[in-house]
């Protein structure tokens, strides 16, 4: 028996440190993966949440775990554009530290 | 959960994990054999009887190796690669059932399954996913140009693969209205899934030698160009464990094949022979598991001892340009099969092969056409 | 403690600590892993609090293939070392300062409501039935279809945006 207090307090702390992953690193990649980092503790309280909802109703209520197959399907095209710009900007910059992207031309 | 389940668990697992193993050492014999025999040779024949030794005198031979790590190779991924390598193809089979006839054993009813769950199919897809770490962190890791081209031309080939994989995947569920291995094999006993879906079993079969990298997709290890691709640092034990890996996932897929599309278990029923029907009423499932498993490893082989390998711009254009949208036909001829099935006349069940048969023609005209080697492109 | 306790307990420290692999590592190549581990920890929470086919999901698009298209960008790149030394100084104890704000925010209006509303217990998942797929296949179908639809567009404007970004124009160097 875990209570879903203890399921919220894991997927805040793991969404924090993807926000501090994406405040202190400098690597685009990295700070992209501390992006997905947060979705994903966002995702973990969408189920834990669907999961007491339907301890609540005595019946099976998927609103939340289809919630989580959304994001993960945004989360897949988010990537896919994600990479692609890094590898475009890779090409002209020679970088992929995000201080370096400081001029919008060239 | 009791001590019961845990320690049934455990032996049901470690007994497959072992049958791997040895499997792994007879399929190399197998393989070594049969090309031998397909291009007028004889094969390993000295050590024991007709060779059979063979596989024991090459585990001597490897365990023995020296090891060396590169220079400047990441010592840590170096190591666990073949480790991670390895794992994927061990766990995959632990949903696929072989037999349906369960047995008493010590006051426990034992049943021919490690782990039954309800989202078998996609325990298999997600596994077969992640299959891929393994060859590129041991490209990536030995520090060496060739090793890393094969990491990365494995991992390119097998998400793109991995598609009409789990899309093939998908027509099997719809046939078979569930995703738990069990239902999926029960469903096949008013016909089995190859007759029903010839095609999809053909995109499987190709898709599963592209994910395992055998020939004609082994790109990633293709000798001629990359000196052996990702595993040219590996030597030893390290070297055995990759190539174990290769072949048991090699069995892994020949079992899922046998349970999604021949059948799996099921064949002509032998329990009422006298004298050791009642024991054939046990074991007949796993025995045609492991015929159906047989015969399936010799079609690899076959396919290896017969077509070159394909060039790699048209590797991917293949599994882009004519697997995926094939497959795709194949999932909306299927589910109209079903409706008109269900809606209209049971008949109508046999119009999914014949119109997945067209879908599977016009598909090679595609291939024609797109893939041929054209004279004008060339100088 | 039961079984399911314990198992939390050890799945939720693994996932922090490899979140703190990702946030900490050096090496590109080993932040990606550190994340596959953290995404396997949590699919195993989705398979605790009974949702295996989110949990199949997670493992197949996360796991085997948003990553394996970071490590391939990353190995392609050849951007598996990481520079040291930072441009703007302040920035990262700013950042720490501004995550530790986060976190008591989250953790303050948490526990203000856990004193007021009776919190639920979860116990592990043991329903393993076919039907409970069926039915979240049935929501998505009929109550949900709209956004499936959507989500499949937006797939495919991803999948052209993706090519066009990366696409060189004809006559320029490789």
């Amino acid at each position: 028996m875990i209570p879903l207090t203890y399921y919220l307090v894991l997927s805040a702390i793991l969404f924090t440190m993807g926000a501090l992953g994406v405040l202190i690193r400098r690597n685009a990649l990295i700070i992209f993966m501390s992006v997905e980092l947060m979705l994903n503790a966002a995702n973990l309280a969408f189920v834990a949440f669907a999961r007491s909802f339907e301890l609540t109703t005595g019946q099976p209520v998927f609103t939340g775990q289809l919630f989580v197959f959304f994001v993960i399907a945004v989360a897949a095209a988010e990537v896919a554009v994600g990479l692609a710009l890094i590898v475009a900007i890779f090409r002209t910059k020679h970088s992929i530290d995000v201080d370096q992207m400081s001029s919008l031309k060239g | 959960m009791t001590l019961g389940n845990v320690l049934e668990w455990l032996i049901k697992g470690l007994v497959w994990v072992l049958i791997l193993l040895g499997g792994f050492a007879y399929l190399t014999y197998y393989e070594r054999r049969a090309l031998a025999r397909i291009q007028v040779r004889i094969g390993p024949n000295r050590a024991g009887p007709f060779g059979l030794l063979q596989p024991i005198a090459d585990a001597i031979k490897l365990v023995f190796k020296e090891e060396f790590i590169p220079a400047r190779a990441d010592k840590l991924l170096f190591i666990l690669a073949p480790i991670i390598t390895l794992t994927p193809a061990l766990v995959i089979t632990a949903v696929v059932p072989f037999g349906n006839e369960p047995f008493l054993l010590f006051g426990r009813t034992i049943t021919w399954q490690i782990a039954d769950i309800n989202v078998g199919v996609l325990y298999i897809m997600s596994i077969a996913s992640i299959a891929v770490y393994g060859i590129v962190l041991a490209g990536w890791s030995s520090n060496n140009k060739y090793a890393m081209l094969g990491g990365l031309r494995s991992t390119a080939q097998m998400i793109s693969y991995e598609l009409a994989l789990g899309l093939s995947f998908v027509t099997v569920i719809l046939l078979a209205g569930s995703t738990r291995m069990i239902d999926i094999v029960e469903a096949q006993r008013q016909g089995w899934f190859l007759l029903l879906q010839p095609v999809g079993m053909a995109i499987f079969l190709i898709a599963t030698l592209a994910e395992v990298n055998r020939a004609p997709f082994d790109m990633p290890e293709a000798e001629q160009e990359l000196a052996a691709g990702y595993h040219s640092e590996y030597g030893g034990m390290k070297f055995a464990l990759l190539f174990m890996a290769e072949y048991d996932k090699m069995i892994a897929i020949c079992t899922i094949a046998a349970a999604l599309f021949f059948g799996g278990y099921l064949g002509p029923d032998l329990s009422g022979l006298p004298v050791v029907g009642g024991f054939l009423k046990y074991v007949q499932g796993p025995i045609y598991m492991f015929l159906k498993v047989f015969i399936l490893l010799f079609g690899m082989i076959w396919v290896r001892a017969t077509l070159p390998r394909i060039r790699y711009d048209r590797l991917m254009a293949f599994g882009w340009k004519i697997l995926l949208p094939l497959s795709l036909a194949l999932i909306f001829v299927t589910a109209c099969g079903i409706l008109l099935a269900q809606d209209v006349d049971p008949l109508f069940r046999w119009s999914i092969p014949l119109a997945s048969l067209v879908a599977g023609f016009l598909a090679i005209l595609g291939m024609y056409q797109t893939l041929r080697r054209k004279e004008h492109a060339r100088a | 403690m039961d079984f399911t306790l314990i198992l939390f307990i050890i799945l939720a420290v693994t996932a922090v600590a490899t979140a703190a692999g990702l946030l900490l590592s050096r090496s590109a190549v080993y932040a990606a892993l550190f994340l596959v581990l953290n995404f396997a920890c949590v699919a195993v929470f989705y398979l605790i609090l009974g949702a295996p086919f989110v949990a199949m999901a997670q493992v197949t698009v996360y796991a085997g293939a948003i990553m394996v298209l970071f490590l391939f960008v990353i190995m392609l790149l050849g951007v598996e070392k990481l520079p040291k030394g930072d441009v703007l100084p302040w920035q990262r104890p700013l950042a720490i300062v501004a995550a530790a704000i986060l976190l008591a925010e989250a953790g303050f209006l948490l526990f203000e409501r856990a004193r007021t509303s009776s919190l639920l217990a979860l116990p592990g998942a043991e329903a393993n039935t076919m039907d409970s797929l069926r039915e979240m296949a049935t929501v998505l179908f009929n109550q949900y279809l709209l956004p499936f639809e959507v989500t499949s567009i937006l797939l495919l404007v991803a999948m052209v945006g993706a090519i066009v970004l990366t696409k060189r124009e004809k006559g320029e160097p490789a």
